[in-house]
């Protein structure tokens, strides 16, 4: 438990950071902070999934990586918030990009990150 | 460095002087703050995923996170903006640091691939779907259900 602690600490600290960091340099309603934190977020744990099932990664890096940094990395709730924001602001074309573009790549890169793990 | 520079700040108990700028820029309270959160949003999510395992079927504790946290977060930052006048850090601890830790995005996209890869194409296809709308509907439930308190309070004060 207190692995997932100590990720999960960090992990919501990076992205609170990074988040910030992204906004002050990109000027766009467009939530680019969220959208590459997602990706690159599965896609890293894509990697580490197949590294744990390769027993290349032990379990407590699961746990502090896997579930505690990445999954408090990535977010769910922001995503749906921002989407509504969007929505709100009449910005629908942006909003179905967003939704659209975070689950494909997502999933595409969850999968890249699997396969480069299996190969190496 | 000149005195206005600092900005005076009084907190119930105790009254200090801040430098205003600064304090923006480094924040190392506000990444304390998300972090507390982020500890407490991580912990509840792990205990809630080992109470049901899921190896190969449906992602239900995921997919339930990801709802109820969605609808959570659009409702305390709508109201929090609009009605409450909370302190920034508790709003970042509770809405940045632990919701947003507590639901996440790569277990779900993790979980779709898991579920394409065992060949329940319409179960990974129920699953993306279920969380994109269930999670855009959630929140747009949450920020209703606060803007609607809102106006109720308006109008009784309008009525007083």
């Amino acid at each position: 438990m207190w692995l997932v602690a100590i990720g999960g600490m960090f992990g919501a600290v990076t992205r609170f950071l990074l988040g910030k960091w992204v906004t002050s340099k990109i000027n766009s309603s467009f939530p680019f902070g969220t959208w590459g934190i997602n990706i690159s977020g599965s896609f890293l744990l894509g990697l580490l999934a197949a590294l744990h099932v390769k027993n290349m990664a032990p379990d407590w890096m699961w746990l502090l990586v896997g579930i505690g940094f990445l999954g408090a990395f990535t977010t769910f709730s922001t995503f749906a918030y921002e989407t509504i924001q969007m929505l709100q602001r009449k910005e629908n074309r942006p909003a179905v990009i967003y939704v659209v573009t975070s689950v494909t790549f997502s999933i595409l890169f969850v999968w890249i990150g699997q396969y480069i793990g299996r190969i190496v | 460095m000149t005195n206005d520079s600092y900005q005076r700040c009084d907190i119930p108990g105790r009254s200090f002087f801040i430098f205003g700028k600064k304090r923006e820029v480094f924040g190392l309270g506000n990444a304390i703050a998300v972090m507390l959160g982020g500890v407490l949003g991580a912990c509840l999510r792990y205990g809630l995923g080992l109470l049901v395992p899921t190896n190969e079927g449906f992602p239900v504790i995921t997919l339930l996170i990801n709802l109820s946290g969605s609808m959570f977060l659009a409702w305390f930052f709508t109201v929090t903006s609009q009605r409450i006048a909370i302190q920034p850090r508790l709003k970042l601890a509770i809405g940045t640091g632990f919701t947003g830790a507590f639901t996440t995005f790569s277990s779900f996209s993790l979980e779709t691939i898991t579920l394409i890869q065992h060949d329940h194409i319409f179960l990974a296809l129920l699953y993306v779907l279920l969380s994109l709308f269930g999670g855009i509907a959630c929140a747009v439930l949450g920020a209703r259900v606060a803007t609607r308190k809102e106006r109720q309070i308006e109008q009784v004060k309008g009525e007083m």
